[in-house]
């Protein structure tokens, strides 16, 4: 077996507040290799964001160990962030920035010379359907184009890892198959690792091979989607998850 | 540093072209200024500032100083809006060369501000200004060092605050009293002895004095050389304390 490409161990983060101490991730361990598609699941507060902001550099760890893209996070972030495409859960465009000019810079910014930055620019723009919006400021970009445009922007270096943070919330379902998609063609094509984040069970049922639940902060259920609901004896995903994180009995399984 | 030198440009060029994009922030960066230049300066024409010289040689270097200290102070507010987008978190997560996101945008703020300030001497010169020109020129670097130093630590702020109305806030409460006590508008020249004591406290009153000194071809006298030393020492304060709190909001959320 190759080493994986994302192995975490007992990551944790705390924040201290005034109001006290806020255990966001408690000890999580994570695992996928290359070209594997990592969906983490989990409730509202769950630490999904904490971790991913971890494990992209943006968050010094409270304990813990992790290896992102074969370099250690704690002893060679600049190595990690060469490596890695990171598209947060929301935001990160200049409003007043044209689509063409934050693809470009994005490229520089990876310390790519002026004319390969350009090339790489228009080569995404091409294949993510933005080459028509180039000239546009990204504020005047629909939900749907923005979203494009992040990914666009995390996927300039040719990552070993993209991480994507709930990618797909807030686009409707046209746009939603669109991008799966588009995920599944970076796989495809440079054998990317993907860890996304997401909400959306039907979403992580096609998209993911293999599934990570967790709950206030610790990892609660690990598995591919059949083996998660075969575990719980559940119909869908739906029912696994909500099995898992225990809120089955009292909740009713459909939205 | 190869690296960081052309990190540093890649965030310039990116900051400049904002700049640019943006005519309003630059039109109203220099209305102040210009306002005072327009609407006060001829009141002074023929008053006695006690400086030697015209009253537009003690006035413009005094215009110059504030239009660095206000351009320089409120430069924050720009990242702090570009933090909460998560335009900063986006920097940080490539291998862009970690103070590269600061340098690049005060060079930026440096470029931005000498250029208004020769736009404003220019026409100070259409008002009556007469000074030597290698003392205008001199002068720049001044308004450049003290812009370099109060961008950086308005950037290094704007990273380890809340909010945007706390920057603010912060800002405003400095940015008068400091404007008043340097003697900008008028100099220290006319105070009475306590507050010309007073002003000597505030580093931006060794700059003023020096410009104007220079505005009056007086280049090597102790004002001058006492300023510049003041006015370099706030650039390498601005430059520490300024990457030291841009690292430090790297390790707080
Ligand atoms: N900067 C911070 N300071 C204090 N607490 C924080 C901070 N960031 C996150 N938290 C807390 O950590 C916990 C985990 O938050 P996180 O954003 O990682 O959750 P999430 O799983 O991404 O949730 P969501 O699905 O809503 O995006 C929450 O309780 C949150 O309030
Ligand atoms: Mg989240």
């Amino acid at each position: 077996m190759t080493p994986p490409v994302l192995d975490v161990q007992g990551l944790r983060r705390t924040f201290r507040l005034r109001s006290g101490t806020v255990h966001a991730v408690r000890g999580i361990d994570l695992t996928a290799g290359r070209g594997e598609i990592l969906g983490v699941l989990g409730p509202n507060g769950a630490g999904k964001t904490t971790t991913v902001r971890m494990l992209a550099t943006l968050l010094p760890p409270s304990g813990g160990r992790a290896v992102v893209a074969g370099r250690d996070l704690l002893a060679d972030p600049a190595g990690v962030r060469a490596r890695i495409g990171y598209v947060a859960q929301s935001g990160g465009l200049d409003p007043n920035c044209p689509v063409g000019e934050e693809l470009v810079t994005q490229g520089r910014m990876h310390r790519l010379p002026r004319a390969e930055a350009r090339a790489r620019a228009a080569e995404l723009a091409a294949d993510l359907r933005l080459d028509d919006l180039l000239d546009r400021p990204t504020a005047a970009l629909s939900g749907g184009q923005r979203r494009r445009l992040e990914i666009a922007l995390g996927l300039v270096n040719r990552p070993e890892v993209l991480f994507l943070d709930e990618p797909t919330t807030g686009l409707d379902p046209g746009s939603r198959a669109d991008l799966w998609d588009l995920v599944r063609r970076v796989r495809r094509d440079h054998g990317t690792t993907v860890l996304l984040t997401t909400h959306y069970l039907d979403e992580a049922d096609a998209l993911a091979d293999r599934l990570v639940v967790v709950d206030a902060g610790a990892v609660v259920a690990e598995g591919t989607p059949a083996e998660l609901k075969d575990r719980h004896g559940a119909a869908t995903l739906q029912d696994a998850f909500l099995a898992i994180t225990g809120r089955a009995s009292d909740a009713p399984a459909t939205v | 540093m190869n690296r960081l030198l052309t990190d540093t440009g890649v965030v310039f060029g990116r900051s400049a072209r904002q700049t640019l994009r943006s005519k309003t922030a630059l039109t109203f960066g220099m209305l102040q200024p210009l306002l005072f230049l327009a609407l006060m300066g001829p009141l002074l024409a023929r008053v006695d500032l006690r400086t030697g010289g015209t009253s537009w040689q003690a006035f413009v270097p005094g215009l110059l100083v504030q239009l660095s200290l206000l351009g320089g102070m409120f430069v924050g507010l720009g990242i702090l809006v570009e933090r909460q987008v998560g335009v900063i978190d986006r920097m940080r997560a490539t291998p862009l060369h970690p103070a590269a996101p600061l340098l690049g945008r005060a060079l930026r703020d440096v470029v931005q501000l000498v250029v208004q300030a020769a736009l404003l001497v220019l026409l100070g010169v259409a008002f009556g200004l007469r000074a030597p020109i290698a003392g205008v020129l001199l002068g720049f670097v001044f308004v450049g060092l003290l812009s370099a130093a109060l961008a950086l630590l308005s950037y290094g702020l704007a990273m380890n605050v809340r909010t945007a109305p706390e920057f603010a806030a912060i800002a405003n409460t400095a940015v008068l009293p400091l404007m008043l006590l340097a003697g900008l508008l008028l100099p220290m020249t006319l105070a009475p002895g306590w507050l010309d004591a007073a002003s000597r406290a505030v580093p931006f009153r060794y700059t003023v004095d020096a410009v104007r000194h220079l505005y009056l071809g007086e280049y090597t006298d102790g004002t001058v050389l006492t300023g510049l030393a003041v006015t370099a020492g706030l650039t390498v304060i601005g430059l520490l304390g300024g990457l030291a709190l841009f690292r430090r909001s790297g390790h707080t959320p």
